[in-house]
């Protein structure tokens, strides 16, 4: 027998009991039926918090909490303000380089910076990547409920340009801005259906951060310090 | 399993008093499970039903279990379709087999782990370090205590009994640094040091929070973007997950991501919660062209078959039972010398490592409840320390106390006894002034640090006798 | 109604003034009290200690001598708990699995009893003094007696209730576990006894008198001036 075979026969021995459902002890609350159990999602959406009603709340409620998070958000009127206060954006931080990926809303972007820019279509070298000062993305989804950004290895140029570079910047609009996590979660379901997937999906809250010492906030301690959506 | 030098009982009784010993120590872990008492109840306060999402997320786990084999099934066909390789471990032994195997196959040198906790439950790290390879530990907290040479103090907070000025000291003589009492300025000092690692390692090994069995993928929850960057530049990455941490549906995460970050820091959603689904794919510009994931048994299939305690294989390692739990708090993380500390580690440790060997944890409980009201997916934690207590008396009777408990019910079922053993209380009571503080006292246990209370001069059955014969 | 008493050991020994209280509350609502004096103990501590056996052979005389009780009060959340939720795990499989069930329907803790099931919360009693409240563990968590304590603490004349920061942390006692792992007991006790001493109350006031045991002795080593009470003394008061 395979070591496979005899954990799967463990498995199934020790599942020949049924243990008792949950809230079954010094508990008043009564378990519901197992079908609606097992409609996790539909629960989900009526238990955790609440992002507002409509697409106005939810920008709000995207910005509330992208201030505490401390993620700089900007409202842009079109691609042509993107890139004007991106511009301004590279020389009050002295960029000198900046990573970014093949896609109509970045690509442009990268252009109108006019510094060189790597690309990672295709494949890079991270010790290039790791001298640039941003990586520029796309992203699949924004967040409203927890002010997160859902991104691709496919949509956001590959698994580190978003997390690598000190400075993470990601331009979207301001259509996919979702309420909550179910939506969101079903986004990325209709997006990337059944075996579609990209190979790393993540929702993105915050700059990177630690409270490893004493508890303490701290931003940048492994990813971006610094994380900035540009919103048309 | 014997890794230990003292027998682990002895262990904990002398490090947990020499912890409820030090003041300061305490103050520290403290004064940090105040501030995440604060951030965790505000915002548990924004969900809207937080008591029925808990129970939500019990059950989607009591049914994930219900029908492991099928959803661990399911995970591995989906994985493997993309090119993920899966292998099947049942100890500690063969899934540092596993490991070495691949390490070698690449002739790998080079090694960065982002938080692996089932890691720490195969001492993987001491092996590969005796085989020569450069191991390093990426999540801030877990490269401290790898400085320092000591496993994680918390499984969620590694170095929270550390100050600043312990910190620094570390990378002064470890990195060569210069001092700083400034936490931003020390996390930037191993944000320095490891970025380096991330780009030269030849292999990544993660952990893992869920196994997504519908869509074949594991999900990562972190705040730092180590694990990113470990699963993001190495060539080859590994990951290490107990079978037990499945969920049926990628859409079960809607739920769990928030509830776990929650529970465990008190964010809306934790820095980074990524979702794996296989190597680089074709067209992809980066990650790893080989991707392995080594599940573990390591006797989980024991606490399975027990359908009593099952529930505890629900958890997500948020933490929130240690954040709360008063002896936590008065003992600190390395007392329990468990690599899970805490109620859920009094819990699951002794079906890992055997009952008569860590029995003693069941035992360090006033029972107070507060770990179980606070689990986010309803593990019914203390009761189940009633139920290693007992257990383990029903698998090994202690001759002497098995004595004083046949004693005691031999006492209380005999209710004139009883009476006369009160009266006989009081008649000696002043005696005790005598020996009190003295080695023959009998009740030290309680005298050394509390007063005995006085017994009363008249018991209410003898009051009561009185007032029906008025 | 005519109600048993169930009186705990310690109560009986150490703190008879307690049942005494229930009892002077409880008649002058007009109910009739009836004293089972053969019960001494509701078998806790072998059962917490893991010897479920000799928990048993405790408990079963209970059972037997409560079957026709109309109705059980309880001056103890601990020793409520223990006949209310653990009775009938206790004995799940066994034959008196439905007498357990039975005694834990009709078993009350004495402040869930008075505000619950007879719905009195202002018993005419004056207390001139500040005090906190401590919940006791098993009352708070096993038997949900969050607001009633204070529902009855409101309605006392001259009473002001500060509550303590970790008013609803452990105080450490935990029954054996205070002897077993003393060093540990002590240190939640201290964190107990320094978070009530800064209410500057006259009194911690519990619905748990093992719980005050520990506590009281910790401040009478302590020379704390902050004295312990049960709930019932304070609502008996005049």
């Amino acid at each position: 027998m395979t070591e496979r075979e005899k954990i799967f026969t463990r498995i199934r021995d020790a599942l020949k009991t049924q243990a008792p459902m949950p809230g079954h002890h010094g508990s008043s609350h009564k378990p519901h039926a197992i079908s609606e159990a097992r409609n996790a999602i539909a629960g989900a959406r009526q238990w955790l918090p609440d992002p507002g009603a409509d697409s106005a709340a939810w920008l709000e409620q995207f910005q509330k909490l992208s201030a505490e998070l401390k993620t700089v958000v900007h409202l842009c009127n079109d691609e042509a303000d993107v890139h004007s206060k991106l511009r301004e954006l590279a020389l009050a931080e002295g960029w000198r380089k900046v990573a970014a990926h093949r896609h109509p809303l970045i690509s442009p972007a990268a252009t109108a910076i006019a510094l060189p820019a790597l690309e990672t279509d295709g494949g890079y070298d991270a010790n290039e990547m790791a001298k640039c000062d941003v990586g520029i993305t796309a992203c699949d989804a924004l967040v409203a409920q927890t002010g997160s950004i859902f991104l691709t290895t496919r949509s956001a140029g590959g698994r580190a340009l978003s997390v690598l570079p000190p400075h993470h910047v990601v331009i979207a609009h301001r259509d996919q801005l979702v309420p909550d996590l179910p939506a969101a979660f079903e986004l990325m379901t209709r997006l990337y259906g059944e075996n579609q997937w990209p190979s790393m999906s993540t929702l993105i809250t915050g700059p990177s951060r630690t409270g490893d010492i004493e508890r303490i906030l701290v931003l940048g301690a492994h990813g971006p310090r610094k994380l900035t959506v540009f919103l048309i | 399993m014997s890794d230990v030098a003292i027998a682990p009982r002895a262990q904990f009784f002398e490090d947990a008093d020499r912890i409820t010993h030090d003041t300061e120590h305490r103050r520290r872990i403290q004064t940090a499970m105040g501030k995440y008492y604060v951030s965790r109840y505000s915002r548990q306060a924004l969900f809207r039903n937080w008591q029925e999402a808990r129970q939500t997320a019990a059950e989607t786990k009591w049914a994930a279990l219900k029908e492991l084999d099928k959803h661990l099934e399911a995970f591995e066909r989906n994985a493997t379709a993309r090119g993920t390789q899966v292998h099947w471990t049942s100890t500690g032994e063969q899934a540092r087999q596993v490991i070495v195997d691949i390490i070698r196959r690449h002739n790998a040198r080079r090694i960065v782990k982002s938080k692996v906790m089932t890691s720490e439950e195969i001492h993987l790290n001491q092996l590969l370090e005796q085989l020569g390879y450069d191991v390093i530990e990426s999540d801030l907290g877990e490269y401290i205590q790898q400085l320092k040479g000591e496993p994680p103090y918390h499984f969620v907070f590694p170095c929270m009994h550390l100050s600043r000025e312990e910190i620094s000291d570390l990378f002064e003589n470890h990195l060569g640094t210069a001092q700083t009492h400034d936490p931003e300025e020390l996390t930037m000092i191993a944000r320095r040091v490891l970025r380096q690692k991330y780009i030269d390692a030849d292999i990544g090994i993660t952990g893992a929070n869920f196994v997504v069995a519908d869509t074949g993928m594991i999900s990562i929850t972190e705040n730092e973007g180590n694990a990113r960057l470990t699963a993001a530049l190495p060539r080859v990455m590994i990951t290490l997950v107990g079978i037990e941490k499945v969920l049926p549906k990628f859409s079960d995460l809607a739920l769990f991501l928030p509830m776990l970050a929650t529970a465990g820091t008190g964010q809306p959603l934790t820095g980074y919660n990524t979702m794996y689904a296989g190597p680089k794919q074709p067209g992809e510009s980066d990650g790893p062209i080989e991707w392995h994931v080594i599940f573990l048994d390591n006797n989980r299939t024991a606490l399975l078959a027990d359908p009593q305690q099952r529930d505890a294989l629900h958890c997500i390692r948020c933490g929130a039972c240690l954040n709360v739990c008063p002896i936590f708090k008065n003992v600190g993380g390395l007392s329990y010398g468990t690599t899970y500390q805490g109620p859920i580690g009094s819990v699951i440790t002794p079906h890992f490592r055997g009952l008569q060997d860590w029995k003693h944890l069941s035992g360090a409980s006033s029972l107070c409840g507060a770990c179980t009201e606070t689990c986010p997916v309803k593990i019914d934690l203390h009761h189940h320390l009633l139920h290693n207590r007992r257990n383990a008396i029903d698998e090994k009777r202690g001759f002497l106390e098995g004595m004083l408990w046949r004693g005691f019910t031999f006492l209380i079922n005999r209710p004139k006894l009883f009476s006369l053993s009160i009266k006989l209380g009081r008649l000696f009571q002043p005696l005790h002034a005598l020996v009190k503080g003295t080695i023959f006292d009998p009740a030290a246990a309680w005298t050394k640090s509390r007063e005995l209370p006085e017994v009363a001069h008249e018991s209410f059955r003898d009051y009561w006798k009185r007032r029906q014969s008025k | 109604m005519k109600i048993s008493l169930f009186v705990p050991c310690y109560i009986d020994a150490i703190y008879p003034k307690v049942a005494i209280s229930m009892v002077r509350i409880l008649e002058k609502l007009g109910h009739t009290i009836e004293f089972p004096e053969e019960l001494t103990c509701c078998g806790q501590p072998p059962f917490n200690s893991g010897y479920w056996d000799d928990a048993r052979r405790s408990a079963r005389p209970v059972l037997e001598r409560l079957k026709d009780a109309e109705v059980v009060v309880i001056g103890s959340g601990s020793c409520g708990a223990m006949m209310k939720v653990f009775y009938p795990e206790l004995f799940a499989g066994h034959p008196e699995e439905a007498s357990a069930k039975a005694l834990s329907a009709k078993t009350w803790e004495f402040t869930d009893f008075l505000v619950t099931k007879l719905g009195v919360t202002d018993l005419g009693a004056t207390f001139p003094h500040k005090v906190t409240f401590h919940d006791g563990c098993h009352g708070l968590r096993e038997l949900k007696t969050k607001k009633q304590p204070r529902e009855l603490l409101a309605k006392v004349r001259g009473l002001e209730l500060v509550e303590m920061k970790e008013a609803e942390t452990c105080c450490g006692f935990g029954g054996t576990f205070a002897t077993k792992y003393a060093s540990v007991s002590t240190a939640m006790g201290e964190v107990k006894c320094a978070s009530a001493a800064e209410t500057n109350a006259d009194f911690i006031v519990s619905a748990d008198s093992s719980c005050l045991m520990h506590v009281q002795g910790l401040l009478d080593r302590q020379r704390r001036p902050i004295r312990t009470i049960h709930i019932a003394e304070v609502l008996a008061s005049e």
